[in-house]
């Protein structure tokens, strides 16, 4: 399954530098060191954070996608550097919980 | 890979937002110089942790990487305020951090225990009103 085919699901793209990147398993977190702690290579990563460090957590841990729940959104300055670091970032009106349900029923 | 390589970065204290910057740096030239992707996220992970700490506590610092054929060296140095209990620092939850960090999703008592969790070997060397050393090892082979 790769990123690009979550948009079939009610996930918006914010930015989508990399569509095709495969999606292995579901993170969800909003404490930093938490997320580099836990989440894994080529996991959906579920959060409410949408500041720059995000950016940078999903680009070390190398997540395949960031879905921003409960409608949050991203500035214009950080979805610049997701772009510019190839950072796969969604977004959703669901709560986390309501995201990892759908995410589940797809096999994930 | 004969020769030791050397990066060296500095750690803008003031800047939050640009925090992490030499970790991403790092991820991009060890992926150069072709270090299995397991490596590079343990190295990149444990820096940004340690960038973070000389952020939130040490108005900024100095970072350098050195890769060698055996292993890739992380020293972070700053002239902060020290550590005063570094065995407390160490535990999982326990922070210092302001407040104001947490709403950036920082400041969970978990920067160093990632750092150690993610190093094969990690020295601190501390004084208090001088400042921190923090040097990690992650082994090539």
């Amino acid at each position: 399954m790769t990123v690009a085919s979550l948009l079939d699901y009610g996930f918006k793209s914010i930015v989508m530098p990399d569509p095709n990147r495969k999606i292995d398993g579901v993170y969800i977190g909003d404490l930093l060191s938490w997320v580099m702690s836990s989440a894994q290579c080529d996991n959906v990563w579920l959060t409410i954070m949408s500041n720059i460090n995000v950016i940078a957590v999903a680009s070390l841990v190398d997540v395949s996608c960031v879905i921003l729940t409960e409608g949050v959104d991203l500035d214009a300055d950080v979805l610049e550097q997701a772009d510019l670091k190839g950072i796969n970032v969604l977004t959703t009106d669901k709560t986390s919980y309501e995201s990892a349900k759908v995410l589940a029923e797809l096999g994930l | 890979m004969s020769d030791e390589l050397i990066f060296r970065f500095d750690v803008d204290g003031d800047d939050f937002t640009s925090a992490g910057q030499a970790s991403v740096q790092i991820k991009k030239n060890l992926r150069q110089l072709g270090i299995p992707s397991e490596i590079i996220r343990r190295v990149s992970i444990a820096m940004y942790e340690g960038e973070i700490n000389m952020v939130i506590h040490a108005k900024g610092g100095e970072a350098i990487v050195k890769v060698t054929e055996d292993y890739i060296e992380i020293i972070l140095e700053d002239k902060g305020p020290g550590i005063k209990n570094v065995e407390q620092a160490m535990q999982e939850g326990f922070s210092t951090a302001p407040d104001g960090i947490r709403s950036l999703g920082f400041g969970a008592g978990m920067g160093l225990p990632n750092m150690k969790r993610y190093t094969d070997s990690m020295d601190i060397s501390t004084v208090v009103g001088e400042g921190t050393t923090i040097t990690m090892r992650v082994n090539l082979c």
